[in-house]
């Protein structure tokens, strides 16, 4: 008797979902970012001008939703505005006094404010925008793109390009019935459909139905209770969207993270639902195990046997889950973003760990920089046990169990699982030697499983659509999709989201749009400060774990950031020793001392002090340490320092030997000089030099007295003439 | 043990340890405390350390531990407006090196000081995670983003501004 599917049902029927969603007829939905990023750049305000101007018309039709984020940061605040059977609308940079042209042009008269629409290159409207799944294109015998075939076809039937836009797309994330190597999908805006055809023939027929008759062509309409779908209809049309795959950011952008409803039409807690009315642990797990889903922490260890482990390696009826959201790699922001987007997910795929496990206390350890995100998954958790998702005998299948959050403290040590671990229990989040494992004795010396935020977060879709379908997406050994935090000297900073295997190059230059400011790429850095830095020769690496590795850096938990021509890789190297050099927990001896040496020599090179010595030094310090470290802070932290040399040797020889930085950032290397014929004599230097060391008078050409110069750079920053140069 | 001590810390802490008390492991709450001490004091003092201790029965030597292990606890008071510029790896890439050198020379401090009006204290932080607006500067709760040295006098000078009126 399927007693708990029906009890989900119920609660699924009680709530009231039709006011807010855009498929109900009449209802316009404003849809306003609210994640940190989005706040930083102004969201609140802007959906605060909306509700007033929404209340002044006297409309009921018109509802604000607040989302978590898409992760276009770079473009915040992105407000949306959805209405049936119109193209899904997407603002950027909306600020509070472009409010009020969106709302008079667009959401009361119907006509999209054109020059404010994201990724809008032109003027044009058009009737059509079509997105292509082209991930198997390559499986075709004749390797055409299937958006070029497709420009082909819409040429020959004497259509122009100013009335239907091709883009060509990611995959659009079909479960595995609908997705082979022969069949092709497309979605069509602003119908939101989706077709699905295997010839030419079959293009041939959409076109004429669809584009010159204006009917839905009902032979190869499909309907899908896809996992993307949802954010393919807000979002496909968008370039840097639909080179995505979402996942694990399914719901992110889409659902307002703080309303269960939005949650559960988006087939939240089904998988939960499904599990216990399965009531076979072991089945989980062994799901798990055969999608090939491996932590996204940074460690890449194979999820179901970690389960596996904390099931079966020891009899003891108390056991633990924990959800690792330290989030520690400075520069990186996707757990935030998770949080933040789709708080029910993380509890969700926890709660179904914990059964298989047969765990009934999990801990949520985020750090006390994200407000917002414990915020978030505070009143999730909250909302959660309301409804019976979580607390004693959940959906009433007799399962317990529950979750608290513990907050770190601002230390980088403490996402290692086993500091992390003490940190809970309220000590010094200091690491010890493993074995053994959480898995074995964790949590005050019971079984505790840990994994990171994404990690959870993907556990529903694998129970919803099997690990069989998982298990298609991504490579032979890295199944999946991973998040990365784009940022640096890259144009579309921001969260994106692509199937394990995209290349490197794919994502740095098709969905961030390239170096900023068209600067030269000179390197990206993923793994934070146990990765290393890829040059430019080896951006064609596709991103799987191993891939990764051979290339001197690692997956990490998703950090990524591009460097330019102008960035000194001494400099970065020695910024995240520096980093990990503070972050040491000083329990073993070659993390402390060792990493303070290298850091030592770096200051020496960047400085102009070293000797060639000093490099072979630094290697042979690095592999020493990553020998003898006792945990996994001091085990990677030469890393960036070793892939550096690596990859960038010349530079490091140009420090030592020549005394010159190429990028001119190693601030003792350079000196500051007043261009005589640019200076005005406006004293600004002079007045702003922390030691004094300008002179000259008003309206006078100024001298900077080289040798009481500390080379801070504050002249240089200052100078509204460019009279001051860098040599 | 002396019963009726007097308590400097506010009764919600008090109260809040208590609660802790009655619940399984109270002493791993020791964090969560120390975050609503500073929550409320803006720092963590000697004689709040102790009281904790006293109060939650832990070592006073375990709770300085913890204290100072963790760089988000802070022994010292900081200022009104407490300005942190993000030094994490996007912010570093995009310049926060220069940011921060404009609001020491502007304030006349260095990091982990407080200007002598007690009005405004520098320090560094590591990534807030909005690494996509780098670089970053945080004044109290207030994030501002994408912020290049030139605006550094403009922000304080708001700031001041705002405090005369
Ligand atoms: C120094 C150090 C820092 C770490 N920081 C994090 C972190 O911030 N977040 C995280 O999920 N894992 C972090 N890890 C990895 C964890 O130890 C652990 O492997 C991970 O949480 C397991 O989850 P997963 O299998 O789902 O990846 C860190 C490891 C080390 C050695
Ligand atoms: S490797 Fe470093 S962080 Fe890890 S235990 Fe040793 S000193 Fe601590
Ligand atoms: S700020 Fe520039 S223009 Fe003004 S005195 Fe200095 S060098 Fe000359
Ligand atoms: S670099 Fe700094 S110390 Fe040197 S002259 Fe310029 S402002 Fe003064
Ligand atoms: S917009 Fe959400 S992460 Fe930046
Ligand atoms: S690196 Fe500054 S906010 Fe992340």
């Amino acid at each position: 008797m399927p007693e708990i599917l029906k009890k989900y049902g119920k609660i699924k029927e009680t709530l009231d979902y039709a006011s807010t969603d855009v498929k109900s007829t009449g209802i316009t939905v404003i849809q306003v970012g609210s994640a940190t990023c989005e706040n930083a750049a102004g969201a609140e305000a802007v959906k605060f001008e909306f509700q007033k101007l929404i209340n002044a018309s006297g409309r009921d039709n018109i509802v604000i939703k607040q989302t978590g984020c898409t992760g276009r940061c770079s473009q915040e605040p992105i407000v949306g505005v959805f209405a049936p059977d119109n193209f899904p609308v997407k603002y950027k940079q909306v600020t509070v006094d472009k409010v009020a042209e969106i709302f008079q042009s667009h959401v009361l008269g119907g006509t999209p404010v054109v020059s404010l629409m994201l990724d809008k290159n032109t003027n044009i409207i058009y009737d059509h925008i079509i997105t292509f799944c082209e991930t198997n294109y390559e499986k075709r015998p004749d390797h055409l793109e299937l958006s070029e075939l497709f420009q082909e076809r819409l040429a020959h039937h004497g259509i122009s390009n100013e009335r239907v836009r091709v883009l060509k797309g990611g995959n659009i994330g079909l479960s595995r019935f609908e997705d082979d190597d022969q069949h092709a999908v497309m979605i069509v805006f602003p119908e939101n459909v989706i077709y699905r055809y295997e010839t030419v023939e079959a293009m041939d027929e959409i076109i004429k139905e669809h584009i010159i008759d204006k009917t839905i062509n009902q032979k190869y309409l499909i309907h899908t209770e896809k996992l993307t779908e949802e954010y393919m209809k807000f979002y496909g049309d968008v370039s840097f969207f639909n080179k995505q795959s979402r996942i694990t950011l399914r719901n992110c952008g889409i659902i307002d993270p703080e309303n269960i409803t939005d949650y559960i039409h988006a087939q939240g807690f089904k998988a939960l639902a499904l599990i216990l009315e399965k009531n076979d642990p072991e089945w989980i797990i062994n799901e798990i195990l055969d999608s090939g889903l491996r932590g996204r922490g940074g460690g890449g260890f194979p999820v179901g046997a970690k389960w596996r482990n904390t099931r079966t390696l020891k009899q003891d009826p108390i056991k633990y889950v924990i959800c690792n959201a330290d989030e520690g790699d400075p520069g990186a922001f996707m757990d935030r973003s998770a949080l933040e987007g789709d708080p029910f997910s993380i509890i969700e795929g926890m709660t179904i760990g914990a059964f298989s496990m047969g765990a009934s206390k999990g801990y949520l350890y985020i750090r006390a920089e994200y407000p917002l995100a414990i915020a978030r998954i505070e009143n999730a958790i909250k909302i959660a046990r309301e409804y019976g998702f979580l607390g004693k005998d959940i959906l009433g299948s007799g399962f317990d169990f529950d979750l608290e959050i513990r907050l770190g403290a601002g230390a980088f040590v403490c996402g290692e699982e086993t500091a992390l671990i003490h940190s809970i229990e309220g000590l010094r989040g200091q690491p010890r030697i493993r074995p053994p494992y959480p898995s074995l004795s964790g949590l005050w010396g019971h079984p505790t499983c840990i994994n990171n935020v994404e990690t959870w977060a993907n556990i529903p879709p694998i129970i919803i659509y099997g690990a069989e379908w998982f298990n298609r997406i991504g490579t032979v050994g890295s199944k999946g999709t991973k998040v990365f935090a784009l940022a640096g000297k890259v144009k579309n900073t921001g969260l994106i989201e692509v199937p394990m295997g995209t290349t490197l190059r794919e994502v740095i230059f098709d969905i961030g749009g390239g170096v900023f400011g068209d600067n030269q790429f000179k390197a990206v850095q993923t793994g934070g400060p146990s990765g290393g830095c890829i040059p430019e020769h080896l951006i064609d690496t596709p991103i799987d774990y191993e891939s990764l590795k051979e290339v001197g850096s690692m997956m990490g938990s998703g950090g990524m950031i591009v460097l330019d021509h102008t960035d000194c890789m001494v400099q970065t190297a020695r910024y995240f020793l520096e980093f990990t050099q503070d972050e040491s927990c000083g329990k073993c001896l070659p993390c402390r001392e060792g990493t303070l040496r290298m850091l030592e020599i770096l200051e020496r090179i960047t400085t102009g002090q070293a000797v060639m010595a000093d490099l072979d030094k630094l290697y042979r310090l690095g592999n020493m340490i990553k020998k003898t470290s006792l945990c996994g802070l001091g085990q990677s932290a030469p890393n960036p320092v070793l892939s550096a040399i690596e990859n960038f040797r010349e530079e490091f020889e140009i420090h030592i030997k020549e005394h010159r930085c190429p990028t001119q950032k190693c601030s003792k290397l350079i000196s500051y000089h007043v261009i005589a014929d640019k200076c005005t004599g406006c004293t600004l230097c002079a007045r702003r030099c922390p030691v004094l060391c300008i002179t000259g008078g008003r309206k006078q050409v100024h001298e900077i007295i080289q040798s009481q110069c500390i080379k801070c750079g504050e002249c240089f920053n200052v100078c509204k003439f460019d009279a001051i140069q860098k040599i | 043990m002396c019963t009726n001590k007097k308590y400097t810390l506010s009764d919600e802490i008090v109260d809040y340890i208590n609660e802790c008390l009655s619940k399984e492991h109270p002493e791993s709450y020791l964090i969560a405390i120390l975050h609503k001490v500073q929550g409320i004091y803006g720092f963590l003092s000697e004689i709040h350390l102790d009281e904790v201790a006293h109060l939650l029965q832990v070592p006073t030597a375990n709770v300085y531990g913890v204290a100072t292990f963790y760089h988000y606890f802070r022994l010292k008071p900081r200022g009104q407006f407490a300005i942190s510029v993000c030094m994490g790896t996007a912010c570093f890439v995009k310049g926060a090196d220069s940011v921060l050198t404009s609001f020491k020379s502007e304030l006349g401090i260095d990091m982990g000081e407080t200007t002598s009006d007690g009005l405004f204290s520098l320090e560094g932080t590591r990534c807030i995670g909005v690494c996509a607006l780098a670089p970053v500067v945080t004044i109290n709760d207030r994030v501002y983003s994408n912020v290049v040295s030139q605006q550094v006098s403009q922000i304080l000078n708001e700031i001041k501004a705002a405090e005369r009126v």
